[in-house]
């Protein structure tokens, strides 16, 4: 998980994506550097997924190239692209297999031609990112037996066995209540501390994208472009959401962190004024 | 951790493998022949010309070699299915994987290509006929989203239809001699005199076995889907194609010496993986050898059962595996 300074950990350039004649994804050019948090925010339908799928190569990009730690994935085999990135998706439904055997399983990639039986390293290196996010407890209950928040954490200490420079995760709070938001939320800062990791997440609550990452990459549903990209308070201005979710909002400081918060208005309120304009 | 579990593991295996030898024993002892139980080490061991040699030796011996690789191929072949698509209904027969291959056979009954290619043409064109199937039915739902949706099953059952209804449409255009050698054939019987189709069988089943294991970790990450197996650095597409191939062969195989054998690919994968849980590095193994031993015990039931004349042993399956399978059902939530 150390990375080299000098080059991005994920570099998209000129990136084109569409089904048929209908574009998905139009120029989308952005880098993630070494240990920065970069969530794509945007609202329903704009792609996130897509530009997901396209960076874990499920998706071949119409035009443009994806780079990760400066290799471009085209030329990369499955494997050896598992090995410097791992993914989160949305809800994870897997077999009735225990904890510890689907954590394990992030140590595919590194299986040798022929092996069958994960080495003392594998085991040791599957604890420890148990352990980290504390699911330790869990290991030999099935998956199927955990509630969303556990599984989701299961996620994650399964993407972390991969020992990644870039973890992806695709909205891993979507389906979870505060505390679990939360928690996981928290656990991918420490991780990002405590490893280096480089992390590249879609959001899909702009409050919680705007306490917790570095950067933000606002993508546009209506030119398929990317709008905004740079620091939470930057990226999150009232006229941006407005045109870009075409919703009126109030964007105020959380009184907390000082990082920005984003309103909604019922309509019937609109004109009346309750925040006080600072 | 890990040493604890190839315990676990090797204590599964051997306990299948006394299981397989215990049915293969039963299966010597028993038939219409009348050999008393406790002279059969005397004669296998000194009586080398007495008829009754010749009739365990030659009549049950390859019978039951043909049970426990008819058996553990189907049961394999259930096992790689189930995995794959990532569906506990899957299985050779209700995808519609065993009607191809029969049609296959039919043609090669009807046409006579084995008076051309030999013996092997049964085999190869209950293989071909099984591919064919596999090859429609992944293709015509290889767009669904959801390759775990009913849909799929629901193309291999309609095919399943098609693919008997041409059978009785042969049936119904052919000659007489012809026509009892289909129906005999469709009846499935491990009954097979042609020492070469036995073997094929046994070789065959074996290499598949052999094949799978080195698809076993692959089929443990596709059983996470398609897209998170892929992000594990599985080379998805290879993978599936090679081990639909290898489905195709066992069940091709199957067919196309004992006919069809139904259900022995769903339950038998089903009790085993209660038994072992998912992982396929035990379980293909452990499908293997439970399938070897089931189908062995349901041929001695179907021999002796209205003896002296016999059942087909796809009766006996089709039976014990429903009654069974239901128990089941109630009992224990079945899932992958």
């Amino acid at each position: 998980m150390t990375s080299d300074r000098a080059i991005p950990v994920l570099d998209i350039k000129d990136l084109n994506f569409g089904y048929g004649q209908t574009p998905i994804l139009k120029d989308i050019s952005f880098s993630v550097n070494p240990g920065e948090f970069t969530a794509v925010i945007g609202p329903n339908g704009c792609g996130k997924t897509t530009l997901i799928k396209t960076i874990l190569k499920s998706e071949p990009p119409d035009t443009g190239t994806i780079h990760i730690q400066g290799e471009n994935i085209e030329f990369l085999s499955n494997k050896d692209l598992a090995k410097s990135m791992a993914a989160v998706l949305q809800s994870i439904d897997p077999a009735s297999m225990s904890v510890r055997d689907y954590v394990l399983l992030g140590r595919l990639p590194f299986f040798k031609r022929y092996q069958f039986f994960e080495t003392q390293y594998d085991l040791d290196i599957a604890q420890k990112y148990m352990d980290l996010t504390g699911i330790t407890a869990l290991s030999d209950s099935r998956i199927t037996q955990i509630s969303g928040g556990e599984r989701q954490l299961c996620a994650i200490a399964r993407a972390l066995t991969q020992e990644p420079d870039l973890l992806v995760l695709d909205e891993p709070t979507s389906h979870l209540d505060i505390t679990h938001q939360k928690r996981i939320l928290d656990l991918i800062t420490s991780l990002k501390k405590e490893l280096s990791l480089t992390v590249l997440m879609v959001l899909h609550d702009l409050n919680l994208a705007a306490e917790y990452a570095d950067r933000l990459i606002l993508l546009n549903k209506n030119d398929h472009k990317i709008y905004a990209a740079g620091s939470p308070e930057e990226v999150l201005t009232e006229s941006a959401i407005q045109t870009v979710y075409q919703t009126h909002v109030k964007v105020r400081p959380n009184p907390v962190s000082q990082k920005p918060y984003v309103f909604l208005v019922n309509s019937q309120n609109q004109t009346e004024e309750p925040f006080t304009k600072e | 951790m890990i040493h604890k579990k190839i315990k676990q593991w090797i204590f599964i295996l051997s306990g299948l493998l006394c299981l397989v030898l215990a049915a293969g024993i039963l299966a010597l002892c028993t038939g219409s022949a009348g050999i008393d139980f406790t002279r059969i080490p005397d004669i296998l061991l000194h009586g080398k010309d007495t008829t009754q040699y010749s009739i365990l030796m030659g009549i049950r011996l390859p019978r039951i070699l043909l049970a426990m690789a008819i058996g553990g191929a189907l049961s394999l072949a259930g096992t790689l299915l189930q995995g794959m698509f990532r569906n506990p209904l899957v299985e050779p027969y209700t995808l519609g994987i065993s009607g191809g291959a029969s049609l296959g056979v039919c043609i090669n009954i009807l046409f006579k290509f084995y008076a051309v290619i030999g013996i092997a043409a049964y085999p190869l064109f209950g293989f071909l006929g099984a591919s064919i199937v596999i090859f429609l039915v992944y293709s015509l739902n290889r767009n669904s989203t959801n390759i775990r949706s009913n849909r799929m099953l629901l193309t291999g059952v309609m095919i399943s239809y098609v693919a008997s209804s041409l059978v009785m449409l042969l049936m119904a255009l052919s000659h007489s001699d012809d026509l009892q050698n289909i129906v005999l054939w469709i009846m499935g019987s491990l009954d097979e005199p042609n020492t070469a189709l036995i073997r094929i069988a046994c070789i065959g089943s074996l290499a598949g076995l052999f094949i799978s294991y080195f698809f076993c970790m692959d089929l443990n990450a596709l059983l996470l889907g398609d897209e998170e197996a892929s992000n594990l650095g599985i080379n998805t597409a290879r993978s599936k194609k090679i081990l639909f191939i290898t489905a195709s062969f066992l069940t091709g195989l199957s067919v196309s010496v004992a006919g069809i054998i139904m259900f022995v690919g769903l339950i038998v994968p089903h009790f085993v993986r209660m038994m072992t849980g998912p992982d396929h590095r035990i379980l293909l193994a452990a499908s293997f050898l439970a399938g070897a031993a089931f189908l062995t015990v349901s041929d001695v039931i179907a021999r002796v059962i209205i003896a002296p004349l016999e059942l087909p042993v796809g009766v006996i399956t089709g039976i014990i595996g429903g009654v069974m399978f239901i128990w089941a059902l109630s009992k224990k939530q079945v899932t992958l």
